[in-house]
Protein backbone atom coordinates (compact mmCIF):
# COMPACT_ATOMS: atom_id res chain seq x y z
CA UNK A 1 0.00 0.00 0.00
CA UNK A 2 1.14 3.29 -0.91
CA UNK A 3 -0.31 6.29 1.25
CA UNK A 4 -0.32 9.54 -0.97
CA UNK A 5 -0.28 12.94 0.93
CA UNK A 6 -1.53 16.38 -0.67
CA UNK A 7 -0.95 19.63 1.27
CA UNK A 8 -2.94 22.94 0.57
CA UNK A 9 -3.18 26.39 2.59
CA UNK A 10 -6.43 28.23 3.48
CA UNK A 11 -6.87 31.34 5.38
CA UNK A 12 -10.36 31.54 7.51
CA UNK A 13 -11.45 33.67 10.59
CA UNK A 14 -13.33 31.70 13.43
CA UNK A 15 -14.50 31.99 17.04
CA UNK A 16 -15.81 29.88 19.99
CA UNK A 17 -18.91 30.96 21.50
CA UNK A 18 -21.14 28.33 22.94
CA UNK A 19 -24.81 30.64 23.12
CA UNK A 20 -25.50 28.07 25.87
CA UNK A 21 -22.91 29.58 28.14
CA UNK A 22 -23.33 33.12 29.95
CA UNK A 23 -20.57 35.95 28.04
CA UNK A 24 -18.57 35.23 31.30
CA UNK A 25 -18.13 31.45 31.06
CA UNK A 26 -17.34 31.79 27.36
CA UNK A 27 -14.79 34.01 28.16
CA UNK A 28 -13.32 31.70 31.05
CA UNK A 29 -13.18 28.57 28.56
CA UNK A 30 -12.39 29.82 25.36
CA UNK A 31 -9.94 32.81 26.43
CA UNK A 32 -9.02 34.95 23.65
CA UNK A 33 -10.65 32.20 21.06
CA UNK A 34 -13.55 34.32 22.23
CA UNK A 35 -13.21 37.69 21.26
CA UNK A 36 -16.08 39.17 20.07
CA UNK A 37 -15.36 40.01 16.59
CA UNK A 38 -13.23 36.95 15.77
CA UNK A 39 -9.63 36.35 14.35
CA UNK A 40 -8.19 34.41 11.77
CA UNK A 41 -5.14 31.27 10.51
CA UNK A 42 -3.53 30.52 7.79
CA UNK A 43 -4.49 26.67 8.15
CA UNK A 44 -2.54 23.88 6.61
CA UNK A 45 -4.02 20.63 5.62
CA UNK A 46 -2.79 17.29 4.34
CA UNK A 47 -4.65 15.16 2.58
CA UNK A 48 -3.52 11.43 2.66
CA UNK A 49 -4.70 8.58 0.14
CA UNK A 50 -3.97 4.78 0.94
CA UNK A 51 -3.99 2.72 -2.19
CA UNK A 52 -2.21 0.43 -4.93
CA UNK A 53 -0.14 1.84 -7.72
CA UNK A 54 -2.55 1.95 -10.90
CA UNK A 55 -0.91 -0.74 -13.41
CA UNK A 56 -0.86 1.45 -16.18
CA UNK A 57 -0.36 4.53 -14.98
CA UNK A 58 1.71 4.18 -11.77
CA UNK A 59 -0.30 6.28 -9.68
CA UNK A 60 -2.92 5.69 -6.88
CA UNK A 61 -5.01 8.34 -8.24
CA UNK A 62 -4.71 11.45 -10.28
CA UNK A 63 -3.15 14.70 -8.28
CA UNK A 64 -4.48 16.43 -10.72
CA UNK A 65 -8.22 15.16 -9.67
CA UNK A 66 -7.29 15.30 -6.15
CA UNK A 67 -6.25 18.99 -6.40
CA UNK A 68 -9.52 19.73 -7.73
CA UNK A 69 -11.23 18.21 -5.43
CA UNK A 70 -9.52 19.88 -2.49
CA UNK A 71 -10.22 23.05 -4.24
CA UNK A 72 -14.03 22.17 -4.46
CA UNK A 73 -14.59 21.06 -1.48
CA UNK A 74 -12.78 22.72 0.91
CA UNK A 75 -11.19 26.03 -0.77
CA UNK A 76 -13.99 27.27 -2.14
CA UNK A 77 -16.00 26.45 0.99
CA UNK A 78 -13.63 27.93 3.63
CA UNK A 79 -10.68 29.61 2.13
CA UNK A 80 -10.97 33.65 2.78
CA UNK A 81 -14.14 32.73 4.74
CA UNK A 82 -15.66 33.24 8.36
CA UNK A 83 -15.97 29.63 9.49
CA UNK A 84 -19.04 30.13 11.61
CA UNK A 85 -21.20 32.39 9.40
CA UNK A 86 -20.23 31.00 5.77
CA UNK A 87 -19.31 27.17 5.82
CA UNK A 88 -23.40 25.41 6.92
CA UNK A 89 -21.29 22.28 8.00
CA UNK A 90 -19.66 23.83 10.85
CA UNK A 91 -23.24 25.88 11.49
CA UNK A 92 -23.88 25.40 15.71
CA UNK A 93 -20.44 23.94 16.12
CA UNK A 94 -17.93 25.18 17.63
CA UNK A 95 -15.22 25.62 14.61
CA UNK A 96 -12.28 24.06 16.65
CA UNK A 97 -9.52 22.50 14.60
CA UNK A 98 -11.20 19.24 15.56
CA UNK A 99 -14.58 19.90 14.53
CA UNK A 100 -12.88 21.61 11.60
CA UNK A 101 -10.64 18.61 10.64
CA UNK A 102 -13.97 16.51 10.82
CA UNK A 103 -16.01 18.15 8.66
CA UNK A 104 -13.46 18.28 5.82
CA UNK A 105 -12.82 14.51 6.42
CA UNK A 106 -16.92 13.94 5.79
CA UNK A 107 -16.65 15.98 3.00
CA UNK A 108 -13.79 14.34 1.39
CA UNK A 109 -13.89 10.87 2.37
CA UNK A 110 -16.86 9.99 -0.68
CA UNK A 111 -15.44 11.75 -3.14
CA UNK A 112 -11.77 10.11 -3.37
CA UNK A 113 -11.55 9.29 -6.76
CA UNK A 114 -9.47 6.07 -6.29
CA UNK A 115 -7.90 4.79 -3.14
CA UNK A 116 -9.37 5.40 -0.02
CA UNK A 117 -8.87 8.41 2.15
CA UNK A 118 -6.71 7.61 4.96
CA UNK A 119 -5.66 10.42 7.20
CA UNK A 120 -6.59 14.37 7.51
CA UNK A 121 -4.73 16.49 9.60
CA UNK A 122 -5.37 20.38 9.94
CA UNK A 123 -2.65 22.76 11.32
CA UNK A 124 -3.98 25.39 12.46
CA UNK A 125 -0.59 26.68 13.09
CA UNK A 126 2.46 25.42 13.11
CA UNK A 127 1.90 24.07 16.51
CA UNK A 128 -1.43 22.58 16.74
CA UNK A 129 -3.24 20.25 14.98
CA UNK A 130 -6.21 17.70 13.92
CA UNK A 131 -6.05 14.18 12.71
CA UNK A 132 -9.16 12.55 11.46
CA UNK A 133 -8.06 8.50 10.57
CA UNK A 134 -10.67 5.71 10.95
CA UNK A 135 -9.85 3.84 13.77
CA UNK A 136 -8.22 0.63 12.43
CA UNK A 137 -6.20 2.35 10.45
CA UNK A 138 -4.46 4.24 13.49
CA UNK A 139 -1.17 2.63 14.88
CA UNK A 140 -3.06 -0.19 16.06
CA UNK A 141 -4.55 1.46 19.19
CA UNK A 142 -8.72 1.02 19.68
CA UNK A 143 -9.93 4.59 19.85
CA UNK A 144 -10.52 6.23 23.07
CA UNK A 145 -12.82 4.09 25.61
CA UNK A 146 -14.13 6.96 27.07
CA UNK A 147 -17.98 7.07 25.35
CA UNK A 148 -18.50 11.04 26.02
CA UNK A 149 -18.31 13.57 28.49
CA UNK B 1 -24.82 14.71 6.39
CA UNK B 2 -24.02 11.96 8.86
CA UNK B 3 -25.14 12.61 12.75
CA UNK B 4 -22.08 13.82 14.39
CA UNK B 5 -22.39 10.93 17.02
CA UNK B 6 -22.56 8.51 14.53
CA UNK B 7 -19.30 10.20 13.11
CA UNK B 8 -17.63 10.07 16.56
CA UNK B 9 -18.15 6.37 16.36
CA UNK B 10 -16.50 5.67 13.10
CA UNK B 11 -14.01 8.17 12.60
CA UNK B 12 -11.25 8.60 15.04
CA UNK B 13 -9.98 12.66 16.03
CA UNK B 14 -6.77 13.15 17.50
CA UNK B 15 -5.14 15.97 18.64
CA UNK B 16 -1.70 17.33 18.07
CA UNK B 17 0.37 19.91 20.15
CA UNK B 18 3.99 20.70 19.83
CA UNK B 19 6.09 22.11 22.60
CA UNK B 20 9.61 23.18 22.42
CA UNK B 21 12.73 22.75 25.41
CA UNK B 22 16.32 23.49 25.29
CA UNK B 23 18.66 20.97 27.43
CA UNK B 24 21.92 20.07 27.34
CA UNK B 25 23.09 16.29 27.15
CA UNK B 26 26.23 13.91 27.44
CA UNK B 27 25.79 10.00 25.88
CA UNK B 28 27.89 8.12 28.14
CA UNK B 29 27.75 4.62 29.13
CA UNK B 30 29.22 4.33 32.79
CA UNK B 31 29.80 0.51 32.03
CA UNK B 32 31.03 1.07 29.16
CA UNK B 33 35.03 2.20 29.13
CA UNK B 34 35.77 5.64 28.00
CA UNK B 35 37.43 4.55 24.27
CA UNK B 36 34.00 2.20 24.04
CA UNK B 37 32.01 4.85 24.89
CA UNK B 38 34.20 7.51 22.66
CA UNK B 39 33.91 4.41 19.97
CA UNK B 40 29.83 4.22 20.07
CA UNK B 41 28.77 7.69 20.67
CA UNK B 42 31.30 9.66 19.36
CA UNK B 43 31.28 13.88 19.17
CA UNK B 44 28.34 12.99 21.56
CA UNK B 45 30.34 11.76 24.20
CA UNK B 46 32.07 14.74 24.66
CA UNK B 47 33.13 15.02 28.71
CA UNK B 48 31.36 18.38 28.77
CA UNK B 49 28.09 17.73 26.64
CA UNK B 50 26.37 19.87 24.34
CA UNK B 51 22.76 20.95 23.46
CA UNK B 52 19.76 20.67 21.42
CA UNK B 53 16.49 22.49 20.83
CA UNK B 54 14.22 19.59 20.96
CA UNK B 55 10.42 19.57 20.16
CA UNK B 56 8.33 17.23 21.41
CA UNK B 57 5.11 16.98 19.71
CA UNK B 58 1.85 15.18 21.55
CA UNK B 59 -0.94 13.36 20.22
CA UNK B 60 -4.37 12.47 22.30
CA UNK B 61 -7.45 11.55 21.21
CA UNK B 62 -10.94 11.35 22.42
CA UNK B 63 -14.28 12.06 21.62
CA UNK B 64 -15.17 15.72 21.02
CA UNK B 65 -16.95 17.34 23.94
CA UNK B 66 -20.09 18.38 21.97
CA UNK B 67 -19.98 21.96 24.40
CA UNK B 68 -16.57 23.40 23.31
CA UNK B 69 -16.35 21.11 20.33
CA UNK B 70 -12.56 19.87 21.93
CA UNK B 71 -10.81 16.72 22.51
CA UNK B 72 -8.95 19.15 25.26
CA UNK B 73 -9.05 22.22 26.32
CA UNK B 74 -5.65 23.69 25.49
CA UNK B 75 -5.21 25.80 28.46
CA UNK B 76 -5.18 21.99 30.59
CA UNK B 77 -3.25 20.56 28.28
CA UNK B 78 -0.36 23.00 27.85
CA UNK B 79 -0.81 23.27 31.95
CA UNK B 80 0.29 19.78 32.60
CA UNK B 81 3.03 19.10 29.41
CA UNK B 82 4.28 22.19 31.60
CA UNK B 83 4.38 21.11 34.75
CA UNK B 84 5.17 17.31 34.25
CA UNK B 85 7.86 17.56 31.00
CA UNK B 86 9.25 21.25 30.40
CA UNK B 87 9.88 22.49 34.14
CA UNK B 88 12.08 19.30 34.70
CA UNK B 89 13.45 19.43 30.94
CA UNK B 90 13.47 23.04 29.79
CA UNK B 91 17.24 24.78 29.93
CA UNK B 92 18.79 21.68 31.88
CA UNK B 93 21.21 19.31 31.97
CA UNK B 94 19.64 15.90 31.07
CA UNK B 95 22.68 13.84 33.15
CA UNK B 96 23.11 16.11 36.15
CA UNK B 97 19.41 17.89 36.59
CA UNK B 98 16.79 14.65 35.94
CA UNK B 99 16.84 12.28 38.39
CA UNK B 100 15.73 9.35 35.27
CA UNK B 101 18.65 10.31 33.67
CA UNK B 102 21.46 9.85 36.54
CA UNK B 103 21.73 6.10 35.63
CA UNK B 104 20.03 6.47 31.85
CA UNK B 105 22.33 7.17 28.83
CA UNK B 106 19.67 10.54 27.57
CA UNK B 107 19.47 9.83 24.16
CA UNK B 108 16.27 10.79 22.56
CA UNK B 109 15.06 7.26 22.51
CA UNK B 110 14.93 7.18 26.33
CA UNK B 111 13.29 10.73 25.82
CA UNK B 112 10.48 9.77 24.56
CA UNK B 113 10.25 6.79 27.14
CA UNK B 114 9.93 9.23 30.12
CA UNK B 115 8.30 11.54 28.27
CA UNK B 116 5.40 9.08 27.67
CA UNK B 117 5.42 7.95 31.67
CA UNK B 118 5.36 11.78 32.47
CA UNK B 119 1.98 12.67 30.24
CA UNK B 120 0.47 9.20 30.09
CA UNK B 121 -1.78 10.08 33.04
CA UNK B 122 -3.06 12.63 31.27
CA UNK B 123 -6.63 12.87 32.86
CA UNK B 124 -8.73 14.62 29.27
CA UNK B 125 -7.75 12.44 26.68
CA UNK B 126 -6.02 9.39 25.76
CA UNK B 127 -2.04 9.67 25.09
CA UNK B 128 -1.57 8.10 21.67
CA UNK B 129 1.96 8.57 20.57
CA UNK B 130 4.62 11.52 21.23
CA UNK B 131 7.14 12.34 18.88
CA UNK B 132 10.51 14.28 19.58
CA UNK B 133 12.78 16.19 17.36
CA UNK B 134 16.41 15.97 18.42
CA UNK B 135 17.08 18.27 15.90
CA UNK B 136 15.22 19.44 12.64
CA UNK B 137 16.36 16.22 10.90
CA UNK B 138 16.52 13.69 13.54
CA UNK B 139 13.41 12.73 15.36
CA UNK B 140 11.48 9.57 17.58
CA UNK B 141 8.07 8.35 17.85
CA UNK B 142 6.69 6.22 20.85
CA UNK B 143 3.78 5.25 21.28
CA UNK B 144 3.68 3.06 24.79
CA UNK B 145 4.15 -0.29 23.55
CA UNK B 146 6.04 -2.23 26.39
CA UNK B 147 7.01 0.24 28.24
CA UNK B 148 7.88 -1.42 31.44
CA UNK B 149 9.89 -3.85 29.36
CA UNK B 150 11.68 -1.36 28.24
CA UNK B 151 12.42 0.89 30.70
CA UNK B 152 13.60 -2.06 32.98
Amino acid sequence: MILLTRKIEFSASHRYDNPAWSPEENRRVFGKCNNPHGHGHNYTLEVTVAGEPHPVTGMVLDLKELKDLLDREVMQRMDHRNLNAEVPELAGKIPTCENIALVIWNLLEPKIPSGTLHRVRLYESADLFADCYRAAQSNGHAPAAKAGK
Amino acid sequence: MTAPENIAREVQVALGRRYRFSASHRLHNAKLSDAENRELYGKCNNPHGHGHNYVLEVLLSGPLDPATGMIANLTDLDAFVEQQVLQDYDHKSFNEDVAEFRDRVPTTENLCLDIFQRLKTFPLAKLERIRVEETGNNSFEYAGEHTEEILL
